[in-house]
């Protein structure tokens, strides 16, 4: 085949793209992993109990902004390794950020509790469950993720697939943030970032070849 | 001197390249046809240097890249140097394909190959080594039949609406995903 035959035959082409129209696809696409996680979330764990009264407590608000700050930074991450030739920048700050404040959040709480007391507010009761379950309702997430990304040209794979395994993570911890009725900072410093690092390591390790295009 | 003489060419080259690819994304093909037409020898120059010692896998490469260009053009943002953009789809290409060869040949060394030496000079585009009819062939009809009559013929989208009994966008789509669908045939065949 003549090269100059097949920019004959790509010129046919007539159907106009643009790059809002293949973000728009992508961000439906990373909705709806969302949705089912969410969806997962409702009818397998259910939303926790006391719901109306935590919603008047500050530490129930950082247990959503955390997880949601990392997703929206991982979404971010997402669209810049989705077009080749982008950088991360100044975003991989807004990465490490929410994980930062949290340590630093725990820090304080242990440093000054009375040492007794410091086990349960690093195991609280469902260490076990929270970050099995975050990495649970992150698969259906993830496997949007990386739809969305094959619809689109990454070139850094490795980095990639880390991004969409971070991206399910944060977005699950943010659904099971919903039910968990852990308040305490350590827990979420600990548990919730382990759960939020099961999908982002198997993203790392397994994406590289299912990204290939 | 010499070298704001450089910039300047590389600049008006995006600027040219540039003006060229939003047409065509908006679906002027003539202007789309240039800007592929135009990149085709910069892509060729751009593996020749890389792949002095491989030069059977240049043209494919062009037409790799030439490709995922297409199918990926919705990942071009306007923002951004399109040049910056070409150059990552065309790196990516080469590395990918360097590490698929490193899998499949690492046992014999086709980098030393004494009798290839003197075997042939290429000055100009070789024919990669796939034959495209052979893959359109392939195509079920909806999607094969706009695509010959407007590339065997020269029909506009409305003459073959027309001919094939198809509606325009039909036809338009049949094309587009058609010409999706033999990209990843060239992809799975290499």
């Amino acid at each position: 085949m003549k090269t100059d035959e097949l920019i004959t035959l790509l010129a046919l082409d007539r159907l106009p793209v643009s790059y809002r129209s293949g973000r728009g696809s992508m961000l439906a696409t990373l909705g709806l992993g969302a949705l089912v996680a969410i969806t997962m979330m409702y009818f397998s764990l259910g939303v926790r109990p006391d719901m109306d009264q935590a919603v008047a407590l500050p530490m129930f608000w950082v247990k959503l902004a955390f997880p949601g700050a990392l997703m929206l930074a991982a979404i971010a991450a997402l669209l810049r390794f989705g077009s080749p030739g982008f950088r991360l920048g100044k975003l991989k700050i807004a990465l490490a950020l929410p994980v930062a404040v949290v340590w630093v959040m725990a820090f304080l709480t242990l440093a000054n509790a009375a040492p007794e007391i410091r086990p349960m507010l690093i195991f609280g009761s469902t260490w076990v469950k929270c970050p099995l379950s975050i990495a649970a309702l992150a698969v259906p997430i993830w496997i949007a993720a990386f739809l969305a990304l094959k619809q689109q040209a990454p070139t850094r794979l490795r980095a990639t697939s880390a991004a969409t395994g971070l991206f399910a993570g944060a977005c699950a911890a943010t659904v099971y943030a919903m039910h968990c009725t852990e308040m305490e900072a350590p827990f979420l410093a600990i548990w919730y970032v382990l759960g939020i690092l099961i999908p982002t390591v198997l993203g790392w390790a397994i994406g590289p070849k299912l990204l290939r295009w | 001197m010499q070298r704001t003489t450089k910039e300047r060419e590389f600049r008006d080259q995006e600027a040219r390249l540039r003006d060229l690819c939003l047409l065509g994304l908006a679906g002027d093909a003539r202007a789309y046809h240039d800007f592929l037409k135009t990149l085709g020898p910069h892509l060729r120059a751009y593996f020749r240097k890389r792949l002095f010692q491989l030069p059977d896998e240049v043209e494919d490469l062009v037409q790799e890249t030439l490709l995922a260009i297409h199918t990926k053009r919705h990942t071009y943002r306007q923002d951004q140097p399109l040049t910056a953009w070409i150059h990552a789809i065309a790196r990516y290409k080469l590395v990918d394909m360097l590490r698929a060869r490193v899998g499949r040949e690492n046992l014999n060394d086709p980098l030393d190959d004494e009798a290839g030496l003197f075997a042939a000079s290429d000055t100009d585009a070789s024919d990669a080594r796939r034959d495209l009819d052979v893959l359109l062939q392939e195509l079920p009809d909806q999607q094969r039949l706009p695509i010959m009559h407007m590339r065997l013929e020269g029909l506009s989208v409305i003459e073959t609406a027309h001919r094939t009994g198809l509606s325009e966008s039909a036809v338009k789509v049949g094309v587009h995903r058609g010409l999706k669908a033999l990209a990843a045939k060239i992809r799975g065949d290499t």
